[in-house]
């Protein structure tokens, strides 16, 4: 091949890096073969403790549900899993059908009219939300409820920085959980952008003052923040009045590695579409008029617009979406309520079991619960968690570290996953403590 | 050889059997959620597992990955995917992982990323690397948010960043998303014009944004120059990883003086894209910059590894977590796999298969700038209009042979843009059959060309259709169907 080109050497095809910036080789071992990898990293992740080892109580956006092996069966498939984003629609016909069926599945589960093929993740399909309802209703300052996890209005704030924008908090009831009507009533001004809040928020709390919501912010934006798994059950947030909706499709079919890659939900409605982020599958014909898919809208995306797009994002999710529609597919209508029905029944069943230990109380917030909630713990959480974890049982969240009028306070998770043996273990081991 | 994609009639799944539904849960309900938070209705189907697999194996059959054939799709590295980083990465001891665990049950991830990002530090020849960027634009945003607070911390204020007109559409919109205003600068035979630069930079400059080898595959030999300029303007210099393949143990971006980098292991270090993702985009800084790099960052005491929130300089959180977990562990797999020698092996190759493929287009096409490119290069299908027949007519042809469509009308400098990026994992055979496949293209009828795909599952489709119709899912489909 060199000959052909009329090169003595490899190292002539570099002969246009300047010699100043030329660097001689990396500084890294030899590579290995594929025996020694695949030892090396067992070794190496040994000690990690995954949920499936040890018994884990932890949610708080990421949740250890059960993943049909089908699931993994259809995202394997390398035909999906090897190719990129559907430039090419007509080689592309399976990914982009599956993508459509994704939005098609989350348009039924959210109640929006559209649902984009998939944002990074929920915290940032957030910052994207504010920045959306800044371009649909100005303003200088987003509010959001408190009861949302502050890593998450983290990132919002990040993304809130670049348009100017600030992130301010609503308050929530001491007793309910739920948001302080009259603390957003009194910080809706003419500045404001709009309010996100969550249904189930970070307490695990499902909220019912949608009504009043929508009514007291008038035409700025009402976002929320939805759990795809409870909306099995639950009012769908298009009926709620919202303008954007935003979450994590994770609890549908995709694992919790560490928090990543899990898939941002994001869905609008109709007349904000052309203000929203990220890629938009359509239904079309080819000229044998044959039913097709393809991209669409794409005069929003930076590959067309550059600096004035809806958003900067490429790279999405895409072979999640599709794990996302392969595992709605595998349960079905039935399945998902049956799994949301487990959960909620678990939650109620987990949090008396907690209740009735004497110095306990679950739940804390006096409200309906999809999957978690918060608990009192008659010692700090960090002592607790000690005491768990000798037990081969991860520590549960403490909140108290961001809300620092709930002390002592954790967030205990529970899903179709665990068992009632799973429930006395956790029992009592909280009733061991002195 | 010719490809015949499968052609299957793959009702919505939607459509399928919908036998009448079970028994619902609805009593159940009753007693846990109360009826004002419950929904009316939910219209989804409920098919047998049998069902489901064959509706999605049927439809990846009309879909063509990288295991299919040869993706020469320039800019995004369409390179081969070794199995067994799939493997490791769906181990329990990473997919079942909570992220809010606590630190002492984490310590073999913890390790894996903190030896990663040291194995990135050297390759961008940086001193720091986070891994929480979720793809390559996140990078940038992030880096553009170190650019902000740098300046921020000297009490500046700039406006503006500048980038080459060859960039990628994400350097210009990742700018725009963190405030600054964008201003383009025209290349000069398919690289920086110094003096232009010389003439755009001022004290409001915040940063400017270069991939090199650039979009053209051209390498930026000026870079120290360009760096020179920037950073006497007070600015900093962004590196786009994107086009990394092509310099590996060559040379650095540290080397080459940039301030801020990203990496897309998606595309260098060979993780499969996934129809469109997910990926990862990890930033490295110079030493100065460290202290704005995203919390938390993996520290190490003694032998165990913490999660450090206490940054003050911090940017704060570009997302929740830690980054693309799953994502990172096939990088780490892919760089032990190669080694040191090995990666520089990558970029050899890679920039090999390149000119190799382009000489043997030459004659077929007009070839702007230069002769010597790294690991892609961007043909001209001008020539093409002669016959009637534009670059997308020729690009869809491709898919008839079995090759993926290279990168088209990017960048948009070059008139009729073919972008294509062969990669090193493809043979020298394979190299020879796409370019007599293009051959045989040229001399076809250009009606058979215009007219194509001919062998995928879908003839050519109609996007402006789709755009007038919005049909953007089961719901809207029926709604449309049914007021016609
Ligand atoms: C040159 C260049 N820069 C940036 C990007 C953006 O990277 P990502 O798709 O990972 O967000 C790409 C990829 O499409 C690219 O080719």
């Amino acid at each position: 091949m060199l000959s052909k080109l009329g090169l003595a050497s490899i190292e002539d095809l570099f002969d246009d890096v300047p010699k100043d910036v030329r660097t001689k080789g990396l500084h890294l071992p030899d590579g290995v073969d594929e025996i020694r990898l695949s030892r090396g990293l067992q070794e190496l992740l040994r000690p990690n403790r995954p949920a499936s080892d040890w018994l884990s109580f932890l949610g708080a956006g990421v949740y250890y549900h059960h993943i049909p092996a089908a699931v993994k069966t259809i995202i394997s498939r390398s035909e999906f899993s090897t190719s990129y984003t559907p430039y090419q629609s007509e080689i592309s016909q399976g990914m982009l059908q599956a993508l459509f069926e994704y939005q098609s599945f989350m348009v039924e589960l959210t109640g929006m009219d559209i649902v984009n093929s998939s944002m990074y993740d929920s915290s940032t399909a957030l910052g994207e939300a504010v920045l959306m309802s800044h371009r649909m209703s100005g303003g200088s300052i987003f509010l959001s409820s408190r009861a949302v996890s502050p890593e998450k209005l983290s990132v919002a704030q990040l993304y809130a920085k670049g348009a100017d924008v600030t992130v301010d908090t609503v308050d929530y009831d001491r007793e309910s959980g739920l948001i302080d009507i009259n603390d957003l009533e009194s910080k809706v001004t003419d500045d404001v952008t709009g309010f996100y809040f969550e249904t189930p928020n970070l307490f695990g709390v499902l909220e019912s003052e949608w009504k009043t919501v929508r009514e007291i912010l008038g035409d700025k934006a009402v976002v929320i923040g939805v759990n795809p798994l409870a909306l099995a059950v639950m009012m769908p947030p298009g009926e709620m009045g919202a303008d954007i909706v935003v979450g994590d499709a994770q609890p549908l079919g995709v694992s919790m590695s560490l928090g990543g890659p899990s898939i941002g939900l994001f869905g609008c409605r109709a007349e904000h579409l052309r203000k929203m982020p990220g890629r938009i599958v359509g239904m079309t014909e080819d000229v044998e008029r044959t039913r097709s898919f393809c991209m669409t809208l794409q005069t929003r995306e930076q590959h067309i617009r550059r600096s004035r797009a809806t958003s900067n994002i490429c790279t999405n999710e895409a072979l999640l979406a599709v794990a996302v529609a392969a595992h709605m597919g595998l349960l079905g209508r039935t399945g998902l309520r049956k799994t949301a029905l487990e959960n909620l029944t678990n939650m109620k069943e987990l949090a008396a079991g907690i209740d009735s230990l004497d110095a306990f109380s679950a739940p804390v917030f006096d409200s309906p619960h999809f999957n978690e909630f918060v608990i009192r713990s008659p010692v700090g959480i960090d002592r607790l968690n000690e005491h768990l974890m000798t037990k081969k049982i991860h520590g549960v969240l403490a909140i108290d570290r961001w809300f620092p009028e709930l002390k002592d306070c954790a967030l205990v998770t529970t899903t179709e996953m665990h068992t009632p043996e799973d429930h006395r273990r956790l029992i009592d081991a909280m009733g061991a403590i002195r | 050889m010719r490809y015949h994609q499968a052609i299957h009639d793959v009702p919505l799944i939607f459509e399928g059997c919908n036998e009448a539904v079970p028994q619902d849960i609805e009593s159940e309900l009753d007693g846990l959620l109360p009826r004002n938070l419950q929904r009316a209705r939910l219209d989804l189907p409920d098919l047998p597992e049998r069902e489901v697999v064959k509706h999605f194996v049927n439809l990846s059959q009309m879909n063509f990955g990288v295991d299919n054939g040869m993706y020469p799709l320039g800019s995004c590295t369409m390179k081969y995917n070794p199995k067994i980083c799939d493997d490791i990465s769906s181990l329990e001891t990473v997919a079942n992982m909570h992220p809010l665990q606590d630190a002492s049950t984490m310590q073999g991830a913890l390790a894996l990323m903190f030896e990663l990002e040291g194995m990135l530090c050297e390759i961008g020849g940086v001193d720091a690397v986070t891994l929480q960027p979720a793809a390559g634009a996140h990078g940038e945003f992030t880096g553009m948010h170190i650019v902000r607070a740098f300046h921020e911390s000297k009490g500046e204020e700039r406006h503006e960043v500048v980038l080459p007109d060859t960039a990628h559409g994400t350097n210009p919109a990742s700018a725009a998303m963190v405030g600054y205003d964008v201003l383009d600068l025209p290349s000069k035979d398919g690289c920086v014009d110094l003096e232009a630069l010389n003439a755009a930079v001022s004290d409001d400059t915040a940063a400017f944004m270069l991939t090199n080898p650039n979009t053209l595959g051209l390498f930026e030999k000026e870079v120290r120059e360009i760096a020179g300029v920037v950073h006497d303007a007070g600015a900093l210099l962004y590196y786009d990883g994107a086009n990394l393949n092509a310099i590996m143990g060559k040379t650095s971006p540290g080397k080459m003086d940039f301030d801020i980098v990203h990496f897309n292991p998606h595309k260098t270090f060979a993780t499969p894209h996934g129809g469109g993702g997910p990926g990862a985009g990890p930033v490295g800084v110079k030493k100065d910059l460290e202290r704005f790099l995203p919390v938390p960052r993996i520290v190490r005491n003694e032998e165990r590894f913490e999660l450090d929130y206490d940054r003050p300089d911090s940017i704060g959180k570009v997302k929740v977590f830690y980054g693309n977990f799953a994502v990172l562990v096939r990088a780490y797999v892919y760089i032990k796999m190669h080694g040191g020698k090995g990666l520089e092996r990558v970029s050899e190759l890679a920039v090999l298969n390149s000119n190799y493929l382009k000489q043997g287009l030459t004659e077929m096409f007009d070839m702007p700038y230069g002769d010597l490119r790294k690991h892609e290069f961007v043909l001209s299908g001008k020539k093409l209009k002669e016959r009637g027949l534009r670059t997308m007519d020729f690009a869809k042809r491709l898919l008839d042979y079995g090759f993926h469509a290279p990168t088209v009308y990017f960048p948009l400098i070059v008139e009729e843009a073919l972008m294509i990026e062969p990669t090193e994992t493809e043979t020298k055979d394979t190299l020879d059959a796409f370019i007599e496949a293009c051959g045989r293209i040229l001399s076809e009828s250009p009606d058979i060309v215009r007219s194509a795909p001919h062998n995928t599952a879908r003839r050519r489709i109609d996007e402006v259709r789709a755009a007038r119709d919005m049909i953007l899912s089961w719901r809207s489909y029926r709604e449309k169907t049914q007021s016609i």
